[in-house]
């Protein structure tokens, strides 16, 4: 066990390789209650997402979720999280938990609208079913047709007799569904999941293998890849930020780093020497520190080893050789292109 | 579980004595702590190791750990198998998949070390801490 964000969780059940190849093969289930809500309601309640976060939510459906990124003044990174639009008066905001509380002290903050925000982590728990067999597994526990949840939709029905948001999301780079229920069923709808997986390879995942599959898929982790110093357009994270939606906390400067151009950009590279950069680890460009590693470790289902590093934008092209520094050594890698995987 | 043959040292290796020659590896603490191991870095043969001197590095999924040997002595052999198979090390950490051999400075040296009793007491200790 360890302490993530204050919740006691488990790095891993049976290892990290063996979890990781049923996620990409068959399926696995991660509990993450952890993960932080947010809720805002009111008849502001779009103007107030708008305002923090730089994704463009006036393009949400009812049952739809985006990915976006809660801004500060100075258009970085206060949190990434999913907006998912409830109704046109209510959104529902998935957020990391070791950011919850300054999240939502920075959304109350900003709240100039006729909104009203709410921190209601403690009223989820959430569970992950990942893998291409996840679909068939959860199936088994719903009459909601699992078919009719498009990628990054959601809907509301019960699994296993419990009324469930069921949404069709997820940060291992497969299929998916991440559910979010009363906590006081959280034990039986775990087990009621294994059980119902078994038979299809499902087994039970925790945080070590969670982070191999997001990095191997090429996704940000806050703290590493993205954080209060980092803006979406350094970090790759162009497609999540909408200028033109209208004025947003940090809209000025972003546009105006747009005109005048980053000065580093997120990259990802493989390692060609045996040995692994790993977090933190420097980056040197014709023998000079150049920038760190933000996240790097073995890419299980790849078979090698990969991270992703921050470079001036010179240095950036694919194909470029550089060298991490291990344990005061210099070792050859090479970029390569963003996401490592990509499922078929 | 832990030979009782063996001496082990507070960092988690394993030293087996036989005569002047001392064959060192990781325990089956140090290797579920670890966690799947992907990669090994071992000394060169004929490297000169003193006592608590790194003699390589593990590197496991989720972290890298630094070796450290037991006692001083010469390196005369390592375990070549490990850098094609480095799972052997989760697998079998105290037979196949022993790390190096060394001709010891000192044969008796490795005397001081703590014996499986007391090893195991002293990992008992560890756990207790960790749920703590």
């Amino acid at each position: 066990m360890v302490n993530f964000g204050g919740w006691d969780m488990p790095l891993e059940y049976s290892g990290i390789l063996s979890e990781h190849e049923a996620v990409r093969t068959r399926a696995g289930l991660f509990d993450v209650s952890h993960m932080g809500e947010i809720e805002v309601r009111g008849p502001g309640a779009l103007e107030l997402v708008q305002w923090v976060t730089c994704n463009n939510a006036a393009k949400l459906n009812i049952g739809q979720a985006q990915y976006s990124g809660l801004m500060t003044a100075k258009g970085t990174f206060v949190d990434d999280l999913l907006v998912h639009k409830m109704s046109d008066t209510h959104y529902l905001l998935c957020v990391n938990a070791s950011n919850q509380d300054a999240d939502f002290a920075h959304i109350v903050a900003s709240n100039k609208f006729d909104a009203k925000a709410e921190n209601t982590g403690s009223r989820y728990s959430q569970l992950a079913i990942q893998g291409p067999r996840a679909k068939e597994i959860l199936q088994r526990l719903t009459p909601v047709s699992l078919d009719s949840i498009h990628y990054y939709h959601f809907t509301f029905g019960k699994v296993d007799g419990v009324e469930c948001l069921i949404a069709r999301t997820g940060y291992t780079g497969e299929d998916g569904f991440e559910i979010y229920f009363d906590p006081e069923f959280s034990e039986k709808l775990w087990n009621a999941l294994l059980a119902a997986g078994q038979s299809a390879g499902m087994i039970p995942c925790g945080l070590g293998a969670r982070n191999t599959l997001r990095m191997e898929a090429g996704m940000c982790l806050y703290g590493h890849e993205i954080d209060e110093t980092t803006t979406p357009w350094e970090a790759g994270l162009g497609w999540i930020c909408k200028p033109d939606k209208g004025a947003f906390l940090g809209s000025e400067v972003l546009v105006q780093q747009k005109q005048a151009g980053i000065e580093r950009k997120l990259i990802g590279f493989e390692m060609l020497d045996k040995r692994i950069g790993r977090d933190g680890y420097p980056i040197l460009i014709a023998g000079r520190e150049a920038g760190r590693v933000t996240s790097g470790g073995p890419a299980p289902f790849l078979r090698k080893n990969i991270g992703m590093a921050y470079v001036p934008p010179k240095s950036s092209g694919i194909g470029t050789e550089i060298e991490i520094s291990i344990r005061g050594q210099a070792a050859s890698a090479r970029i390569i292109a963003l996401p490592f995987y990509k499922r078929p | 579980m832990y030979p009782s043959d063996y001496r082990y040292t507070k960092e988690h290796e394993w030293i087996k004595v036989e005569g002047a020659a001392g064959t060192i590896g990781i325990t089956e603490y140090a290797q579920e702590e670890l966690g799947d191991v992907v990669f090994v870095e071992l000394p060169k043969v004929g490297a000169q190791l003193k006592t608590g001197q790194s003699l390589g590095t593990i590197e496991s999924v989720k972290a890298v750990s630094e070796i450290f040997s037991p006692v001083a002595g010469e390196v005369t052999e390592t375990n070549a198998a490990l850098a094609d198979a480095p799972e052997k090390i989760n697998q079998d950490p105290h037979g196949a998949a022993w790390l190096i051999k060394v001709r010891l400075a000192d044969p008796k040296e490795a005397a001081g070390l703590m014996d499986a009793a007391a090893y195991q007491a002293y990992i008992a200790e560890k756990a207790k801490e960790h749920s703590a």
